[in-house]
């Protein structure tokens, strides 16, 4: 009689100030009947993983422009481990050059979406990687 | 999944912030182990002051909350705070946006935030909050404040969890005497204008006390109108008092036993109707794959199936 649900924190580090795009993801994310919270703009790694923590979260999504993931992702995948909560599925989207792109997964950054990636790719891609939130599923 | 159950219930009751998210989702996804922690923890039950926080859809209720947390939280109160959003009862999902008025609160350790949809509780509060607050109590926080958005029946439902009801309004919201709504004036314990800083608040706490006249005293306690400003933060500070006058009131006046106990019972007919419900739908069942069920006449069918189950009468005399 589970009724389990995908919960995905969706966070903007960094210091930019858009999240027209974060937005957009999470309204989408509503829609295929996943658990969003939204946490908003400007979140250093420790409020991230914190409130993923409290959430109980299967999936953090991390929304960045500013170039600002080279400190930020390792201090994050830092905290997720000291926490015990290095299950988490971590995926980023926005502008990140290909070669940082590598770096990131070695860090154990799952998927990284560049723009132009439909919103219905990343959650195909959380709907396999976590399991749909479909009543027979579990962890 | 495999869960140990004693070593969960342990980390829980020391406050591992972790292991209490872990036991809320076991709650909202309904696994039976979730009642197997629960009732290691019952003995903690009735240890916290209960806090709703009620009002229209962005009059400021996390903002407020997120201020309300930071007065506990001086004074060396752990909080714990459930902001329940409806789910969408088409997909399921939901969009949980409180936090971001929170934001500096998420690396406080005497804290614990937590935001919940309503998943399939029709318009009301989520039946995992009975039990997401008594885990909260588990884990030892001396305060939980709930923040469900005022509209169908949560705002009632808020009434029959919380020990004192904040009923927030705010100026601006078209007809004055319309943005009253029925029945509202009778859950709030005290009643917040915020936004206060904004133009008409002085006028809507006017419109409210007229009305507030009209209510039948609640005993000892005449729920007040105050003006605050979540933003500013005027205001909190006689907000807080007035918060702590009515929790002493209410225990000095064996008032706060009767409250208690309507949540008991409030969680004993939800645990009930769900049993039954199962219990019913099952049995429809059964019934429906011996013979052809008339699907002309549900109230004939409801009818016999009803009296095939065991009469509770009034008070089981
Ligand atoms: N001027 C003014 N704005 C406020 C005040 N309190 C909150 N706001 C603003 O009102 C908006 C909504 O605030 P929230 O705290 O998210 O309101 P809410 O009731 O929790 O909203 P929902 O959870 O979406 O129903 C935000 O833009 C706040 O900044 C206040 O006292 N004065
Ligand atoms: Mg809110």
């Amino acid at each position: 009689m589970s009724d389990r649900r995908i919960r995905v924190l969706i966070a903007k580090p960094g210091l930019d100030g858009h999240d027209r795009g974060a937005k957009v993801l999470a309204r989408a994310m509503r829609d295929a009947g996943f658990e969003v919270i939204y946490t908003g703009l400007r979140q250093s790694p420790e409020q991230i993983v914190n409130a993923a923590v409290q959430e109980d979260v299967d999936v953090i999504g991390l929304s960045i422009l500013s170039g600002a993931h080279n400190h930020l992702f390792p201090k994050i995948m830092e905290l997720l481990e000291e926490q015990e909560a290095s299950d988490v599925l971590v995926i980023a989207g926005g502008v990140i050059p290909e070669q940082d792109i590598e770096t990131l997964r070695e860090i154990g950054v799952s998927r990284v979406f560049t723009p132009g990636t439909s919103t219905q790719e990343a959650i195909q891609y959380i709907e396999e990687q976590v399991g749909g939130s479909d009543a027979c599923k579990s962890t | 999944m495999q869960i140990d159950v004693k070593q969960l219930s342990e980390r829980v009751r020391n406050g591992h912030a972790g292991s209490l998210a872990r036991l809320i989702s076991l709650i909202e996804n309904a696994e039976p182990q979730a009642v197997e922690v629960l009732e290691t923890l019952e003995d903690r039950r009735g240890s916290a002051q209960i806090i709703g926080i009620t009002g229209p859809p962005g009059s400021g209720k996390s903002t407020l909350t997120n201020r309300l947390v930071g007065a506990l939280r001086d004074r060396g109160e752990t909080v714990g705070v459930l902001a329940v959003d409806p789910s969408s009862t088409f997909t399921g999902g939901a969009l949980l946006g409180d936090r971001t008025r929170m934001q500096s609160l998420a690396t406080d350790p005497g804290v614990y935030i937590r935001s919940m949809g309503t998943r399939g509780s029709l318009g009301g509060l989520s039946r995992a909050v009975f039990d997401a607050i008594t885990a909260v109590e588990g884990s030892g926080k001396t305060h939980i404040l709930v923040e469900t958005v005022g509209v169908g029946q949560s705002e009632i439902e808020i009434a029959s969890i919380a020990d004192t009801v904040l009923v927030l309004f705010v100026p601006g919201l078209g007809d004055d005497i319309q943005a009253i709504k029925a029945g509202i004036t009778e859950i709030g314990d005290i009643f917040v204008v915020n936004k206060a800083d904004l133009k008409g608040a002085s006028r809507i706490k006017t419109i409210l006390e007229n009305n507030l006249e009209l209510e039948p005293t609640n005993g000892d306690w005449k729920p007040p109108v105050m003006l605050v400003s979540a933003e500013t933060g005027d205001g909190l500070a006689e907000l807080v008092h007035k918060m702590d006058c009515h929790f002493r009131t209410l225990s000095e006046s064996g008032r706060l036993h009767e409250r208690r106990k309507r949540r008991h019972q409030g969680e004993v007919v939800a645990i009930l109707q769900r049993c039954l419900a199962d219990r019913i739908a099952n049995f429809y069942d059964k019934q429906s794959e011996k013979k052809d069920v008339d699907v002309e006449k549900p109230r004939a069918v409801a009818n016999a199936i009803w009296e095939s189950l065991t009469d509770l009468e009034d008070g089981g005399e």
